[in-house]
């Protein structure tokens, strides 16, 4: 290849004009197509579900049965839609466990992993697979465990007989808590990855370092290992957010998201599907969801890109 | 650091730092033996409750030992609940959306990341912002899209959008992509531009420098987005419930909630059956670990 000696030193893709009339148009197609669907099936739909939002559509007929109605979807959502506070509540609680239990405990179990001990592959290995069994799944094997008469909880602590038996699915002040735990089940293998591969990052040669230096354990994490994590905690952060916000599958599974499961992804389902179709009524609940899902992603991006433009 | 500590363990000392002193791992063994037992608890549960038939456990007890074992609940629910037929439904959406996903998303990583257009980081945004949406902030108007839509009839049997496979293929090419996008962009940037410069005097068109010298460098990527996606899509509740209300054409994580309404209280069969839909996603954890892994971390890595 003696024509790479013979090229100019500057790079090509900093002069886009030396592209062909058929390289543009291939370049076009390439990154238009995908484009064209993803608009399509993401971007407008969002679009729509804000500008549907001020309207009331029932169920039946074309785009013709819209109605305008304004704020007022909004309204009854905020003053007199008894199922939106509940929702509300368990989705913050659902945030709010997702990072106090599953981004510590993934952290911490990472940080285990990493030590060179035997085995540590099985480890890792048992504790990343509930991530690759599906939500739905996750909803059956939860009734399997916190069923009140045939599930294993009760069963082993003698409360599955008539005295003292311990509804777990079926009162709405502890169902929230049997789903969640499977949930973490779930999600801390997921944070245990990421961490595991932010910590391979860490050069070994700096906690060498710390220890020659006489730093404990704790310090050597403290002051080496967790200011080199800067990025893979905001990743963390990001998903924990946007797994809090879909939740759905599992408590849908169990009893479609009522008494005690309420979510917003759920109210929003409700209000679509089923006999009662409010599709603005939808909209507007989505467009709740939408809202809080972008005050994360934004930032999120702006941080990863304005990165990615330095280079 | 000033409390350094004077009697050091001499394991401490050793070539390999991280490695802890002796009753420490032992300590760490035991606590993490301990947690992979608890992770373990549920799977192993479910599956010795599907080797038990329903009347053992109704004479014997949900949590006790006794009576007969075997496989006939696993038979039992592939053929009672149709078990075959959700399986195809699931390979003819998951594979054709696996395949454009990628392809679709390696084009655009390409133009992206080998070009300097203006619009390039604008547009990766669109795509890495979509994935990060939740589905039901905008499944609202999807669904009425979906059902104003109409199909020819040999494209779909519902005639619509709606309740058709293509209707599946689609969502999930169009929200998949945005993962794929990004890490495939970050990847192709690491690829010395020098070689497609190289092409380039040779005489070759982009589309060539995309086909022949870019997507094979990309293989071990390619792989990694392949396992990952293949779960993701497979594993997919929300789209197939809202989307697929009616059909015969339902993935089989859909249509597995619809068994027990029909088994009702038979947690052996139902226990059995759900492991049976666990089994296409496990077999892809454990042969291909490794891509699994690095395909998720791949994405967080580079943020």
């Amino acid at each position: 290849m003696t024509a790479l000696d013979s090229t100019p030193p500057t790079r090509i893709r900093s002069r886009p004009r030396r592209l062909s009339p058929r390289d543009r148009l291939t370049l076009t197609l390439m990154a238009g197509v995908p484009t064209v669907l993803t608009v399509g099936f993401v971007w407008i739909p969002a679009l729509l579900s804000m500008v549907l939002s001020f309207s009331s559509w029932p169920g039946i007929g074309g785009v013709s049965s819209i109605h305008w109605v304004g704020l007022q979807n909004y309204r009854t959502i905020f003053t007199i839609y008894p199922e939106f506070t509940p929702a509300v509540q368990h989705n913050l609680l659902w945030l709010a466990v997702f990072f106090c239990l599953p981004a510590p405990l993934g952290l911490f179990l990472a940080v285990q992993l990493d030590k060179q001990i035997r085995f540590s592959r099985f480890y890792q290995n048992v504790l990343f697979m509930p991530v690759v069994l599906s939500l739905a799944l996750i909803g059956f094997m939860t009734e399997l465990i916190f069923s009140p008469t045939q599930g294993l909880i009760n069963n082993l602590t003698g409360h599955a007989g008539q005295h003292g038996m311990i509804d777990w699915l079926g009162d709405p002040k502890l169902n929230i808590w049997a789903v969640l735990v499977m949930a973490c089940w779930r999600q801390t293998g997921y944070i245990m990855i990421m961490y595991l591969a932010g910590l391979k990052s860490v050069d070994p040669a700096m906690k060498e370092a710390a220890a020659l230096d006489g730093a404990n354990q704790w310090q050597t994490f403290r002051h080496v290992v967790w200011p080199a994590l800067r990025s893979i905690n905001v990743v963390v952060l990001v998903i924990t957010v946007v797994e809090s916000l879909r939740a759905f599958d599992i408590v849908y599974v169990i009893n479609h998201g009522t008494n005690g499961l309420q979510l917003l992804s759920v109210l929003v389902t409700d209000n679509i599907i089923g006999e009662a179709s409010r599709i603005g009524f939808g909209s507007a609940l989505a467009t709740i969801l939408l809202l809080i899902s972008m005050a994360f992603i934004v930032p999120y991006l702006i941080t990863v890109f304005r990165k990615d433009q330095r280079g | 650091m000033t409390k350094g500590r004077l009697a050091q363990p001499a394991a401490d000392r050793a070539p390999q730092a991280a490695r802890p002193p002796r009753a420490a791992r032992m300590l760490l063994h035991v606590f993490l033996l301990g947690t992979s037992l608890i992770w373990l608890a549920p799977l192993l549960y479910a599956f010795y409750t599907a080797l038990r038939p329903y009347a053992d456990t109704a004479k014997h007890g949900y949590v006790s030992v006794g009576g007969h074992y075997g496989f006939e609940n696993f038979s039992t629910a592939w053929t009672q609940a149709d078990l075959p037929k959700y399986f195809w439904n699931s390979m003819i959406i998951t594979a054709p959306a696996l395949v454009i996903t990628l392809a679709l998303a390696s084009m655009v990583a390409f133009v992206v990341a080998r070009y300097d257009f203006r619009i390039n980081i604008a547009l990766l945004m669109i795509f890495t912002a979509g994935n990060l949406l939740p589905q039901q902030a905008i499944i609202t108007p999807l669904y009425k899209l979906y059902q104003l839509i109409p199909l020819p009839d040999w494209l779909a049997a519902s005639g619509k959008l709606d309740d058709s496979f293509i209707g599946l293929i689609l969502i999930h090419v169009a929200f998949q992509t945005g993962f794929c996008a990004f890490v495939l962009s970050n990847y192709m940037r690491t690829i010395p531009a020098e070689l497609g410069e190289a092409a380039l005097v040779d005489g070759a068109s982009a589309w060539r420098q995309y086909w022949q010298i870019v997507l094979p460098l990309c293989r071990p990527v390619l792989a990694a987005l392949a396992t990952l996606e293949f779960t993701w899509i497979y594993n997919d509740f929300f789209w197939a419930t809202v989307l697929m209300q009616t059909g015969d054409n339902r993935p089989i994580t859909a249509a597995l909630n619809n068994l027990t309404g029909e088994f009702f209280v038979n947690n052996n069969l139902i226990s059995a059956a759900a492991l049976i839909v666990a089994i296409p996603t496990l077999v892809v954890f454990f042969a291909l670990q490794k891509q699994f892994v690095s395909g998720l971390t791949l994405g967080a890595n580079k943020g």
